[in-house]
């Protein structure tokens, strides 16, 4: 039925009906969720910060080291990574157009941010278990 | 399908370069150069805790860096980037209860946004040096 006159359709108007891509809602809600759990995280890590800045070796890794400090570290680079993650893929959709480089860079950026996040609880955990 | 040329050109929508910049927009724009920062900023997180576990000449390269004046910028620039996104977020949350679209509202929010970013950013730096006594 909807085979003839579609000439006279908007592309808008031939897909309205047919179903959302059920992906818009989880990125919503991730992006929230995430943005949540940063707000007290990043204070966090903030605070650590001040408190290591011009600390020996010895006392980074002591305090680095210790669970009630390497919990939430971890928790925040995982929340952090995420956030970069669906944020920067926004970004690359919003401005990148073409096909081939859309992909390319939405790859790149789930490489980086991942090899950033693994990166960092790697270096975490070496820290608490030591080897 | 993707590449089919649509049957009627129709008109776009006029982009950034046709208003006047307001505030509101600047923040907006600001919210997002921000999260690029932080973004590409995350190495420096990544540089200081591998650094950390990699041994004492690591981290002492990575102090190195952290105390030099480009360092300094660097590392100040990523805390008001941080409490710019920070204070950003909220104002997103604000606006996801459906409240502060007002115009007096949005006004005030933007402007509560870039002075509480600087504000906390100097804030955080003077008890970063009263603690660490200007190390």
């Amino acid at each position: 039925m909807g085979q003839s006159n579609s000439s006279m359709r908007t592309p808008l108007g031939r897909v309205r009906g047919l179903g959302s891509a059920k992906s818009g809602t989880e990125h919503f809600w991730l992006q929230r969720l995430t943005a949540v759990a940063n707000l007290p995280l990043s204070l966090f890590v903030i605070g650590l910060i001040i408190s290591t800045a011009g600390s020996n070796f010895a006392a980074v890794k002591a305090t680095l080291g210790s669970p009630l400090v390497a919990i939430p570290l971890l928790l925040f680079v995982i929340s952090a990574a995420w956030h970069m993650r669906i944020g920067m893929q926004v970004i690359i959709e919003d401005y990148v157009p073409a096909e081939g480089p859309k992909v390319a860079l939405l790859l790149a950026n789930t490489f980086f941010t991942f090899a950033v996040g693994i990166g960092c609880v790697f270096a975490i955990l070496k820290i608490s278990f030591g080897v | 399908m993707a590449d089919s040329k649509p049957v009627i050109e129709r008109p776009l929508s006029p982009h950034l370069q046709i208003y006047r910049p307001m505030l509101t927009m600047m923040m907006s724009i600001v919210h997002r150069i921000t999260g690029v920062a932080l973004f590409f900023g995350t190495l420096l997180l990544a540089w200081w805790l591998i650094a950390v576990a990699s041994g004492p000449s690591s981290y002492a390269a990575f102090q190195w860096f952290a105390g030099s004046f480009i360092g300094r910028i660097v590392l100040f620039g990523y805390t008001w980037a941080l409490f710019h996104h920070m204070l950003g977020g909220i104002r997103h949350f604000i606006w996801d209860t459906g409240r502060g679209f007002g115009v007096n509202e949005r006004e005030w929010l933007a402007r509560a946004t870039l002075i509480g970013s600087v504000a906390l950013t100097l804030v955080t730096w003077i008890i970063a040096y009263a603690v660490r006594g200007g190390v």
